[in-house]
């Protein structure tokens, strides 16, 4: 999967879920919302290529959900 | 032998708490007051002689035939105009009226032509019929008159055959005025009046111009009004009256019109919008009415085909062969590259039974939940956002609903042209005197048409939805507008406190966003103040709230404002997606979705999962699928390779359409299952042919949860239903399938969806139509949801955080595109192309503002090349101010427009719904198609030269 692409998604996840006064409630519906509705092959993909995606300039709220979700699989 | 009419109670049902008893050829009869004797009569059996009456009309009282007596009072008033009144005795039949009505009829009659064995309205003419009834047996005036039929009379008009699908022969008026009636109360155009005086007069359309020339849309509403054979469909004067009717459901918009089609045969006739239609009655738009057309055109394909590269030709096989071929084909690939290397896409304009179906063959033979529909590009964002907030993925109310609205707030839709029933209904309640607050960045139709105006014109830069809902509900909240009680009492409380902190905000007063918006913020103020002090307060939205990056949040946006001002859960009031095809509600019930189960319950819950499991006997994947725009990405990155289609033109309808159609041809195995080679089509391996609603059984769901039948009245051209398609594709997978017939379907959908759980077919017949959710609680179905309680419990409020898209004008793409609908046209118009409604809308056109135009030397007509970062198109301009300067907008109906190929790949956050509607452009003069449509000619050209001989003559 086109790692720009899923990192550009995922920073508007998280651009959303960023009005949460409470950053950990919003760390989690981040998470929560790629697990939901984000087929398997694209969390892998981000999971396996965070530092890639880090660099693409995924946002840090976004790559802290995303290690939650690595911890999971 | 005609058909069996409906009775006509001449005057429309009143409503009323007060009865009044009354006694008509003596017989008592008991009627809400406001009741016409006319329409008391006939409660009571007593049908009076009548031509200017018709019950979808306000009585007018012009014709005189309806006289009756009544006791104690002196003359013969007209009992379509006079009202019951307690203890009144009636009579509508005694030697003096009989004398009078023959006397009004012999009058009419000496100024009507005597043809009617060869008239087209012959057996079904209420002028005829009144000759009968009254015994009319002699005109003594003779019919050498002054007259309008004869050929030699200066009087006489040539018949008015402009229109495509309706004449219009002004010798045949009787001056009724049902037709002008009509046009202004049904359908609320204004485009008739009566021309002339006294004997002279005859109705004309416009300033006594030819139909089309006039503004009349042809809903057909005046022809259906009209008794006689002046106004006459031109089916049924080429076909001859039908000799039976099928009551079915419209398969174009989400408004679901019930109609009566009238057949001949296996041939239809004419179509006719049913009266008891729950969503309609009895009005229709110009597509459903006369754009039928297309099921039989020439370019069907109705035989099988298959092809082992897009650059072979197509060869004819038999159903099994081409079946068998797909199921080897698409596990040769799973056997190569995994479980979830296939998938499929359901049709939102197939039924919920084969809807339902594909996604069980996905999710059950494929063995993954790589299924989607394309609300993905419509409608998902309300899904998501309704879900979130309200707790339910759908309207909260019906469409007669809005006739007890005091404002109504129109966001981001075009009702008068993308649902236009809907449209005329809510022209009918604004007449009456709601006020009507329009968010859209062009001057829709509604903001000011005759009888109508917008109090509020929000005319915001596309892309900035959320700035303005945020200004508003920064009104209401720092102004003390909200419903405090309303909010204590069904929402959840931190939720609220979250969401009016975040809205008070400075930044989010309508004074900060102005510069993002471009709305006034006094505007902004206003409308806010009159949303929410409306009383009932109603809001209607469509793609031009959805279809954004931020599609999810604006929805959301909506809920939060319906449920701090109060305005959810009763008549009146709501938040109403306007959907778009007319089984997107359906389809997304039905489980389309990749991570939803039907019912949307989630595929990660293992009680949903374990019901389907036991129920189709397999393992079920718990993980969520791809979505369209996914299994595109997925594709060209080569683990996604086989797909089924069902009824769906993804290449034409989807953004950014150089990505699909590499995407495409990426694929081993595109199954096509449709009526026409459409774009899609010519990327694929497998083509199936599809049946249109004519010929197949079925329900489709509308955009307030009504369940409607769909009624066979021909057998399908290819040979099988798409659900038998389906089926069979199945078997031929190995996973045996057995419906009878979607009746079997429906009743598997209830036993495993709690919403549907009382539907049934039998039901449907007993009750017309039913509004899910219906199940014990609510035996009948359920008209307007969350009343005592959200369906969630508590309505939550969602933070909805302004984040301008990434389409940003700059230098080089200086202007705005945004996209949208006609109303003659559907959508990629596979078939509205395919009938003569093309005569409205031949060829879709960029609006441009007249500043826009002059500074790049553009002149209405001329060919206008259109950029975008994903690519280029060309089609000729028009000028006009409906779009506001900085924004340009066309129409996507048309492939060869290639409106799509500019439109990007940006999508909502939650849902990966495209952002049609905000497209950052340059607009140029040019001389020459772009390269891309001079490709896609050459492509397509070639592709139809692949066709067996036979099929190519029609493409
Ligand atoms: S077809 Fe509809 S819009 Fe046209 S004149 Fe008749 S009622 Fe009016
Ligand atoms: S066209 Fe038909 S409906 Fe209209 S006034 Fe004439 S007869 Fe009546
Ligand atoms: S297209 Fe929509 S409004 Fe028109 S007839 Fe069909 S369902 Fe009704
Ligand atoms: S029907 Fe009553 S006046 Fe014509």
């Amino acid at each position: 999967m086109d790692i720009p692409h899923l990192v550009k998604m995922a920073n508007q996840i998280g651009e959303f879920f960023s009005a949460y006064p409470d950053a950990e409630l919003a760390r989690q519906e981040i998470a929560g919302h790629l697990q939901r509705f984000w087929d398997p092959r694209m969390r892998n993909a981000i999971c396996e290529n965070l530092a890639q995606a880090e660099a693409e300039g995924l946002s840090p709220l976004v790559a802290a959900a995303v290690r939650t979700l690595a911890h999971q699989a | 032998m005609s058909l069996p009419r409906e009775t006509d109670f001449g005057t429309p049902a009143r409503e009323s708490d007060k009865l009044v008893t009354l006694s008509i050829d003596g017989i008592e009869v008991s009627v809400p007051a406001g009741t016409s004797l006319m329409r008391a009569a006939q409660e009571a059996g007593t049908a009076i002689p009548k031509l200017c009456a018709t019950d979808s009309l306000e009585p007018f009282g012009s014709c005189r035939l309806c006289l009756v007596e009544i006791e104690g009072r002196r003359g013969y008033p007209a009992s379509c105009t006079t009202l019951a009144e307690p203890g009144m005795q009636v009579r509508t039949q005694t030697p003096k009226l009989a004398e009078l009505r023959r006397g009004v009829m012999e009058l009419y009659i000496s100024d009507h032509p005597l043809d009617c064995l060869t008239c087209s309205a012959n057996g079904n003419c209420e002028l005829q019929d009144m000759a009968g009834v009254v015994g009319l047996r002699e005109v003594r005036y003779g019919m050498d008159g002054k007259n309008h039929f004869d050929c030699h009379s200066s009087l006489r008009q040539p018949k008015d055959e402009s229109n495509p699908y309706f004449t219009y022969d002004a010798s045949k008026c009787i001056v009724c005025n049902r037709c002008v009636r009509a046009c202004e109360e049904t359908q609320g155009t204004f485009a008739l009046t009566i021309a002339g005086r006294g004997f002279d007069s005859r109705v004309s359309p416009g300033e006594s111009q030819p139909f089309m020339e006039s503004e009349c849309v042809s809903c057909g509403a005046c022809v259906q009004a009209c008794p006689t054979a002046t106004l006459m469909e031109k089916t049924v004067i080429e076909l001859g009256q039908a000799e039976k009717s099928v009551i079915t459901t419209c398969a174009y918009c989400g408004v679901g019109c019930s109609f009566k089609a009238e057949v001949k045969g296996a041939q239809v006739v004419r179509m006719v919008p049913h009266k008891d239609g729950g969503a309609n009655h009895g009005h229709s738009c110009v597509k459903g009415r006369f754009a039928w057309g297309y099921a039989t055109h020439k370019d069907r394909i109705t035989s099988p085909m298959i092809r082992n590269r897009i650059d072979e030709p197509w060869r004819e096989v038999s159903w099994d062969e081409a079946l068998n071929h797909a199921a080897a084909e698409l596990r040769r690939i799973q056997g190569e590259h995994g479980r979830s290397s296939i998938g499929g896409i359901t049709s939102s304009r197939c039924t919920n039974e084969e809807t339902y179906l594909v996604q069980k063959l996905v999710r059950a033979v494929f063995g993954n939940n790589n299924v989607d529909t394309c609300a993905r590009v419509c409608h998902s964002p309300t899904g998501y956002g309704l879900k979130q907030t309200l707790g339910e993925s759908a309207g909260t109310q019906t469409f007669d609903s809005v006739m007890k609205a005091d404002v109504v707030m129109v966001i981001g839709a075009n009702p008068t042209d993308g649902h236009p029933v809907f449209g005329s209904q809510l022209k009918r309640r604004l007449r009456e005197g709601a006020r009507l607050i329009v968010i859209d960045p062009r001057s829709i139709d509604l903001v000011r048409s005759p009888h109508v105006e917008a109090s509020y014109h929000l005319k915001l830069m596309p892309g900035t939805n959320v700035a303005v809902v945020n200004a508003l509900a920064h009104v209401i909240v720092t102004e003390g507008l909200v419903s405090e009680a309303f909010v204590r009492e069904r929402c959840e409380w931190p939720s609220f406190e979250m969401w009016r902190d975040f809205v008070s905000r400075p930044e989010n007063s309508p004074e900060a966003v102005e510069v993002v918006t471009g709305v006034p913020a006094d505007a902004v103020r206003g409308a806010a103040r009159l949303y929410a002090k409306a009383g009932n307060g109603a809001i209607y939205y469509g793609l031009g709230v959805t279809e954004h990056s931020q599609g999810s949040t604006m929805v959301m946006g909506i809920a939060n404002l319906a449920m701090a001002t109060g305005n959810v859960g009763r008549l009146g009031v709501g938040v109403n997606p306007l959907r778009g095809q007319n089984n997107v509600q359906g389809s997304c019930d039905m489980g389309s979705f990749p991570h939803e189960l039907p019912g949307y319950r989630h595929v990660s819950d293992a009680i949903a999962r374990g019901l389907f499991e036991d129920e189709w006997g397999v393992t079920l994947d718990p993980e969520p699928g791809l979505r369209i725009p996914n299994m595109f990405e997925a594709a060209l990155d080569g683990s996604y390779r086989g797909i089924y289609i069902e009824g769906e033109d993804i290449v034409q309808s989807d953004p950014n359409t150089q990505h699909v159609e590499a995407a495409l041809r990426a694929m081993e195995c595109v199954i096509v299952q449709d009526l026409f080679l459409n774009e899609t089509a010519k990327f694929a391996h497998v083509f199936l042919p599809g049946s249109s609603f004519l010929e197949k059984d079925g329900t489709f769901t509308n955009a307030e949860r009504r369940i409607s039948r769909v009624r066979k009245v021909m057998p399908p051209l290819g040979g099988k239903a798409d659900w038998e398609v389906t089926q069979a594709l199945a078997n031929a997978l190995g996973h045996p399938m057995n419906y009878r017939d979607p009746a079997e379907i429906m009743d598997e959908i209830a036993r495993l969806t709690p919403t549907f759980q009382g539907v049934s077919y039998a039901k449907l017949e007993r009750l017309g139509s039913i509004q899910w959710p219906c199940n014990d609680a609510a035996p009948e179905g359920t008209p307007t949801m969350h009343i005592d309680e959200f369906v969630r419990g508590k309505g939550r409020f969602m933070p909805t955080q302004y984040v301008p898209t990434d389409e940003k004008v700059n230098a080089r793409y200086p202007l705005i595109l945004t996209t949208g609908r006609i109303l003659s046209q559907y959508n990629v118009g596979a078939q509205t192309r395919r009938t003569a409604n093309s005569m409205w809308h031949g060829e879709d056109r960029l609006e441009i503002h007249p500043h826009d135009a002059e500074s790049r030397g553009i002149r209405e007509g001329d060919w206008v090349g259109i950029a975008s970062r994903a690519g280029d198109t060309v089609l000729r301009a028009t000028i006009t101010e409906r779009v506001q300067p900085g924004v340009v907008y066309t129409t996507f109906h048309f492939p060869e427009s290639g409106a799509n190929v500019i439109t990007t790949d940006n999508s909502d956050w939650a849902t990966n719904c495209p952002e049609y509607k905000v497209t950052a452009v340059q607009v140029l003069p040019v001389t020459q198609p772009s390269e891309w449509q001079q490709r896609h000619r050459r492509f397509s050209t070639k592709q139809v030269s692949l066709l067996p001989k036979h099929e190519k003559a029609g493409v």
